[in-house]
């Protein structure tokens, strides 16, 4: 699942909607979600492995931009207003 | 010890003032801090010592470091272009070490307005601002700032013109983040000692504004 | 919890207790040990639940998960914890009288 390259601002991406049980750090209003790449913030130990002690390895983590449109539809209260949230490779389909 | 203060009616068998949050009934979860701690002391883990040093540490950290942080960003236009570059190192070198996590500044502008929030758990910039407040680790705070931040903004105090768009940053990894506020009108020449006494800590969270020069 | 529905952001402040520096304390210097990580704190907060976080106040959940992560890096068992515990209370009734060994 590791990206090759490192995917660069503005690209436009959807957070994975999945529900595992245990530590993650994508919120779920946040799921399913498409944005925009914000900035790429460089590799950070996977907290799913650090929550449990295991050894982590490394992922990259980028910051992504979405719309209070595209999160909240008809009810945003400025529909152009933004969401920034950190959010790791594994968690980001281009 | 600096947090052992007032309250000096009240003398600990150990001849230690009190706290007057010590005299109320102990609780099961308070009972438990004392035990986890002791056996930590016993183990060699800790010390007595590394513990409160700890503590006059957190004790030390406030919101004037990170006012002294925004004061020079609006004085210095190169310390302000280094600081929204890579926040973690440019107030490493004032002194302020974030440790592993990163810190992002974010800048308001006459368009832009930001402000910060954990919806996952309570991340703050602790080393900038100290122990985050109360209402930050609201339930409240947490669930709509996301969702209505004009809303949540506006029981603060500011209100946001329509045409000032709102960015909402969820401090959901390792990034920890600063709001650097637009800098207040009438404040040419200005030192940067008086400078940071115009900014507050919601000025550095987003939910309040710089005090004005007057 | 992120774009729940809620009421107005309570205007709270306090100032921390002793005991619950300590434990924020506990937190910063049992994690710098190498016992657990951050995100081992938050883990077990989450897993808590909802009841948790409107019953038990901001660091009563911290020493609770501080406490199931140092268990599960076997610092001390839950007998030592225990029988700690039943010490800790049969000192005194208030947290000022119960600190001191």
């Amino acid at each position: 699942m590791d990206l090759l390259k490192m995917l660069e601002p503005g690209l436009p991406v959807t957070i994975r909607d999945m529900s595992p049980p245990g530590h993650v750090r994508t919120p779920k209003y946040l799921r399913g979600k498409s944005g925009v790449i914000e900035r790429a913030l460089g590799p950070y130990e996977n907290p799913e492995q650090r929550a449990y002690c295991l050894p982590a390895s490394k992922k990259q983590l980028y910051r992504v931009r979405f719309t209070m449109e595209e999160l909240w539809g008809g009810n945003a209260e400025n529909p152009h207003d933004t969401l920034d949230a950190e959010i790791y490779e594994h968690w980001i389909e281009v | 010890m600096p947090h052992d203060h007032h309250d000096h009616d009240h003398l600990s068998p150990s001849g230690h003032p009190y706290r007057q949050d010590n005299d109320e009934a102990l609780t099961y979860w308070q009972t438990m801090e004392i035990a986890i701690r002791e056996l930590l002391i016993e183990k060699g883990e800790v010390t007595s010592t590394e513990i409160n040093a700890q503590i006059d540490a957190m004790d030390a950290r406030t919101p004037t470091n990170g006012a002294k942080v925004v004061a020079r960003a609006w004085d210095e236009p190169d310390f302000k272009a280094a600081l929204l570059e890579d926040g973690a190192k440019a107030t490493k070198e004032m002194g302020f070490d974030i440790g592993p996590m990163n810190l992002v500044a974010v800048e308001n502008t006459d368009d832009v307005h930001n402000v910060i929030v954990c919806t996952l758990c309570s991340c703050y910039p602790r080393n900038l601002l100290g122990l985050p407040p109360d209402w930050y680790k609201t339930r409240e705070y947490r669930s709509r700032t996301v969702k209505e931040p004009r809303k949540v903004l506006a029981e603060f105090g500011v209100n946001l013109p329509e045409n000032v768009a709102c960015r909402v940053h969820d401090s959901t990894a390792d990034m920890r983040y600063i709001v650097l506020p637009a800098r207040p009108a009438g404040t040419d020449g200005w030192s940067q000692e008086q400078l940071a006494e115009l900014v507050t800590r919601d000025a550095m969270i987003g939910t309040g504004l710089p005090l004005p020069a007057s | 919890m992120g774009g729940d529905a809620a009421g107005p952001v309570p205007n709270d402040q306090h100032d921390f207790a002793l005991w619950e520096k300590r434990v924020d304390a506990l937190m910063i210097l049992g994690s710098a040990r190498g016992h657990f990580t951050v995100d081992g704190l938050r883990r077990c907060l989450e897993d808590m639940g909802e009841q948790a976080f409107e019953e038990m106040t901001y660091y009563e959940r911290w020493v609770a998960s501080v406490n199931q992560n140092l268990i599960e890096a076997g610092v001390y068992s839950l007998e030592e914890l225990g029988a700690k515990m039943e010490e800790v209370k049969a000192r005194g009734d208030t947290y000022g009288s119960a600190q001191d060994a």
